[in-house]
């Protein structure tokens, strides 16, 4: 069985630790880190990932920036994203899915509600 | 020429007689043949007998059986144990069931118990691990800030430290707030003041935040203790708009911040006092020695 690659961009180490944690619950995951956008979008055009899961604030490079780039790419568009922010209005939230963002999560979530949206993502079966 | 013999003339009586013989001979024949075809039928008739006999007891035997399983008293008798024997089994069956459901609707609830659990020891762990993960006390308030933002869900809020010259609470941390407008806290007054001096957490009972942000009105303060000494307080004003209540969890990461994050912060200032004696010690090795 191939290894599920997921790409975690989050400037926060506390929550990039969060997630991680969340995630390593799925077996057979290896897990990619960025702090910025630019070092996500760097690390994303290395590797085939089969999952990206994206902040909104961010320095240097924010998660929308982030998404509408990786979107912006021809093979990228199957390729889920989920958006892990503070942001809860709605207008954030439409915003990130006219993106093209496939899920939108707003913190704080428990490790348990974002590894169920990995799996919906993924199509894992639980 | 040989003289041909002269037949002898027969008399009445042997002509008789022959007739007679002849005719005897016929009914002996006769009779030989209706005995051998009644031989042949008492043959044919004992064949048919036999087989007669083996019907009948294979007739009465199949009788038997019949009537046995006719016989209505013994049939309703097994009908009725058979049905007593299913009314059982199936209140066996509807009892295992029950239990079954009980016992998964229990193990239902025991996984959400434990994946809530497992949620909070994972935060906890988290904001625990990245407290004591650097000796920088600007990186320890940056992990502060992160823990109230990510992990509580804050979006207004403040984090003081006793200055113990003046026996004050100075803003050294903010989100959402200037820090520069922050006034120092004097021990003992206010919300703020009272929550250092006793060092009791103090939690709103209003939920609502007003629209504008209160200094002597917070949500939340929670006391920074290194046993019962207060060092600091955090003060949240205002939590995300997703975040509409506390979690039992938030209550765990307030105990959890108000240990761990003031030895946290304690033991990055005596590290950083140190590092900078230690350079200053070195300078005056250094004019020394030149």
């Amino acid at each position: 069985m191939s290894p599920i690659k997921i790409l975690v961009v989050e400037d926060s180490p506390t929550m990039r630790q969060f997630i991680c944690f969340a995630l390593r619950r799925l077996p057979g995951v290896v897990i990619a880190e960025a702090a910025d956008g630019v070092e996500g979008l760097k690390k994303f055009n290395l590797e085939n990932f089969n999952l990206v899961m994206v902040d909104i604030n961010m320095p240097i490079m924010d998660g929308l920036k982030l998404l509408s780039l990786i979107r912006k790419g021809p093979l990228n568009s199957k390729i889920p994203v989920l958006v892990l922010t503070t942001e809860g209005a709605q207008a954030d939230r439409d915003r990130a899915l006219s993106l093209g963002a496939d899920a939108y999560l707003t913190k704080p979530t428990p490790g348990s509600v974002i590894l169920k949206t990995v799996k919906r993502l993924l199509g894992i079966v639980e | 020429m040989e003289k041909p013999e002269a037949e002898i003339p027969q008399t009445p009586d042997d002509r008789a007689e022959k007739e007679e013989e002849s005719k005897v001979s016929q009914r002996a024949q006769e009779f030989l043949q209706v005995f051998k075809k009644g031989a042949e039928f008492t043959q044919e008739l004992l064949r048919i007998n036999e087989k007669l006999r083996y019907r009948v007891v294979r007739l009465e035997e199949e009788n038997n059986d019949f009537r046995r399983a006719m016989q209505p008293e013994t049939a309703i008798q097994d009908l009725e144990r058979r049905i007593q024997e299913l009314v059982r089994e199936k209140e066996e069956l509807r009892e295992k069931y029950a239990n079954i459901e009980q016992e998964n609707q229990d193990f239902a609830q025991r996984y959400v118990e434990i994946e809530e659990e497992n949620n909070n020891l994972a935060n906890l762990y988290i904001a625990s691990y990245q407290l004591h993960s650097t000796l920088d006390y600007r990186e320890v308030l940056q992990i502060i800030l992160e823990i109230v933002i990510n992990l509580i869900g804050a979006e207004e809020f403040v984090l003081l430290l006793r200055d113990e010259k003046k026996d004050k609470l100075l803003v050294v941390a903010a989100e959402g707030i200037s820090q520069d407008d922050f006034p120092a806290v004097t021990i003992g007054e206010g919300i703020i003041g009272k929550v250092a001096e006793t060092g009791e957490n103090y939690i709103r009972k209003d939920f609502a935040s007003p629209e504008k942000t209160e200094i002597n009105n917070p949500l939340v303060c929670i006391p920074l203790k290194i046993k019962e000494y207060v060092i600091g307080v955090i003060v949240l004003y205002r939590l995300l708009r997703q975040k509409t209540q506390f979690a039992e969890v938030d209550y765990e990461l307030f105990t959890l911040l108000a240990g761990h994050a003031a030895t946290a912060i304690f033991s990055s200032r005596l590290y950083s006092e140190s590092e900078r004696r230690l350079s200053t010690f070195r300078g005056f090795i250094d004019l020394l020695t030149r």
